[in-house]
């Protein structure tokens, strides 16, 4: 368990991190969401003890990050953001260096490091220095060795930051397939990241949480959430089209982008999708597409965040 | 110590891994040659001693110790790889005790590899080897004061270039409070007390005896104090720099 109770951190005058507690249990994959500076990686930073706190607690597993940090630190794996690492070693220099700091015997060492190299793949580039590897393998090499020791808690900033689709693809999958019992906390700025693994998803903005729910949660604040789209296969009367719509009794406004329309409802209790396909059926329109919206993170991460930064100031 | 004994070791691969070690030894045995035979007159002094050798120690150590330690941690805060290091469970001190250990091992062995020239002195003539031992290690301990200054102006930048500049104009100012020409400038106004204290602070003033071959207490514990102090400064550094 992980409880963080009023971190603040100031640099010089300026709060980086303002006054953020959250407690996170054993089981939850948390995501850490923000715009870039709303100090996502520096609350990351305090908790794994690189940098000190200007005021605040942080226990890990109930050690105290100030009083205990190396015992803090023994139960946490880390991944700084932008994957640092000697780039003049091989990974089985690496992970052998990171593992003997974990405290494992040679043998030990030696398992460890065959078991990370299966589950990152990484048996191909073993050998090789990682300054000539890929940013894709750098990355894993970097998961490697966070996860070499089987931490209880797992802190990772931007795993997937920079990765080709199949490589963000595996990672999330690797951060999925982790034990149930492991604390993760990522931070990332890709919101579809947060439905894909997270289990929970706390905005940061200037320095404070504006926002901490479920990724459902989230995805339910959305005004587009339960909106309904219709494609029309040709260009039909549209505007006569709209204004059917807008008389039904459930449509709070309409979106028109092409051939799409965007149906908005009042209420967000599942009613409009019947209406419109019944509408749809009686009309005899032509549609290739109709179908209900989850709700869009990017503009429920937008108002969260723009509202937060604007009472921030 | 456990830790220190892990990053020492990596740290000191490290240099093997690249063209570094080699460059650096190359030119620092070229170097110490051309000084003891050229400059010194190894031959036209005709004494079997070492003394021209040691004598350019603190010059040499000058412009080479600053080009070991720049990248002590200079590079860890440019390639990010501090953040890891000191989110590992080990102390700060175990990070910069280990690393300052391994440049110190480092600059030992380019120090061993000049033993020709002990080989050829002893051909020569018969020098007294307990001086020349006596002045391996003073040259050994005072390349750690040069490094443990390195450690610390390496900490305060991520520039290896302003890490190199801050390292060699400290270590020349410590060289210079004990140049006679210095201390003869500040006879004049500076009561004696002061000028002596200037002069106790210098490499040079420790060095000397040393490269006569008399290692007293009071240099080692010269020597030691400083590498312990600027260890303990490079800690102060690093922490005050820790969000960079």
């Amino acid at each position: 368990m992980i409880e963080v109770s009023n971190l603040q951190k100031y640099f010089g005058y300026l709060p980086a991190v303002d006054g953020v507690s959250f407690s996170v249990e054993p089981g939850e994959i948390l995501g850490f969401l923000g715009p870039n500076g709303a100090g996502k990686s520096t609350t990351m930073k305090m908790i794994t003890g690189f940098i000190t706190p200007t005021m605040g607690k942080i226990s890990v597993c109930g050690c105290d990050i100030e009083t205990d940090k190396l015992s803090a630190q023994r139960k946490m794996g880390y991944l700084p953001e932008g994957t640092p690492a000697y780039e003049e070693m091989t990974p089985r220099g690496f992970l052998g260096f990171i593992a003997e700091i974990r405290g494992y015997s040679k043998s030990e060492r030696a398992s460890r490091i065959g078991s990370v190299t299966e589950t990152m793949g990484l048996e191909s580039v073993l050998d090789q220095r990682i300054e000539t590897l890929s940013k894709g393998f750098k990355r894993r090499v970097g998961l490697a060795q966070a996860i070499i020791h089987d931490p209880k808690v797992l802190v990772l900033d931007e795993p997937t930051d920079g990765l080709d689709p199949n490589q963000k693809y595996q990672v999330r999958e690797m951060i999925r397939g982790l034990s149930r019992d492991k604390i993760v906390i990522i931070s990332t700025h890709i919101l579809e990241e947060v439905t894909a693994v997270c289990t929970r998803a706390v905005i940061l903005a200037s320095g404070k949480i504006v926002s901490d729910c479920t990724p459902r949660e989230l995805e339910e604040k959305s005004r587009y959430h339960q909106a309904v789209t219709l494609i029309f296969k040709s260009p039909e009367d549209i505007p006569a089209v709209v204004t059917k719509i807008q008389n039904l009794e459930l449509v709070k406004s309409v979106e028109e982008n092409g051939l799409e329309l965007l149906v908005v409802p009042e209420y967000k209790d599942g009613s409009l999708l019947p209406h419109i396909s019944s509408l749809v059926r009686e009309e005899g329109w032509q549609l290739a597409g109709l179908f209900q919206e989850k709700g869009r993170l990017d503009e429920v991460f937008r108002s969260i965040t723009e509202e937060g930064s604007h009472a921030g100031h | 110590m456990q830790g220190i004994n892990i990053v020492l070791k990596r740290e000191f691969a490290s240099y093997f891994a690249t063209p570094i070690a080699y460059v650096f030894i190359l030119i620092f045995l070229i170097l110490s040659g051309v000084f003891t035979f050229y400059l010194g007159n190894f031959y036209e002094r005709q004494q079997a001693d070492l003394s021209p050798f040691f004598n350019f120690h603190p010059w040499l150590y000058l412009f080479l110790v600053p080009a070991v330690s720049m990248r002590l941690w200079s590079e860890e805060r440019k390639s990010g790889t501090i953040e890891l290091l000191m989110t590992l469970p080990l102390t700060k001190y175990d990070a910069i005790v280990g690393k300052f250990l391994a440049a110190w091992f480092f600059t030992g062995i380019a120090l061993l590899l000049t033993f020709p020239l002990w080989v050829t002195v002893n051909y020569l003539g018969e020098p007294d080897n307990g001086v020349i031992l006596a002045s391996y290690i003073g040259s050994w301990l005072m390349a750690g004061g040069f490094l443990a200054i390195g450690s610390c102006a390496s900490a305060l930048s991520k520039s290896q270039v302003i890490a190199f500049i801050i390292c060699g104009v400290t270590c020349l100012l410590f060289i210079l409070a004990g140049f006679p020409l210095v201390l003869n400038s500040f006879n004049d106004w500076l009561p004696a007390i002061l000028v002596d204290t200037i002069a106790s602070l210098s490499f040079l003033t420790h060095f000397t005896s040393v490269s006569k071959g008399v290692l007293s207490l009071r240099d080692m514990l010269y020597f030691i104090s400083m590498i312990v102090f600027w260890l303990v400064f490079t800690s102060v550094v690093l922490e005050f720099k820790q969000a960079d």
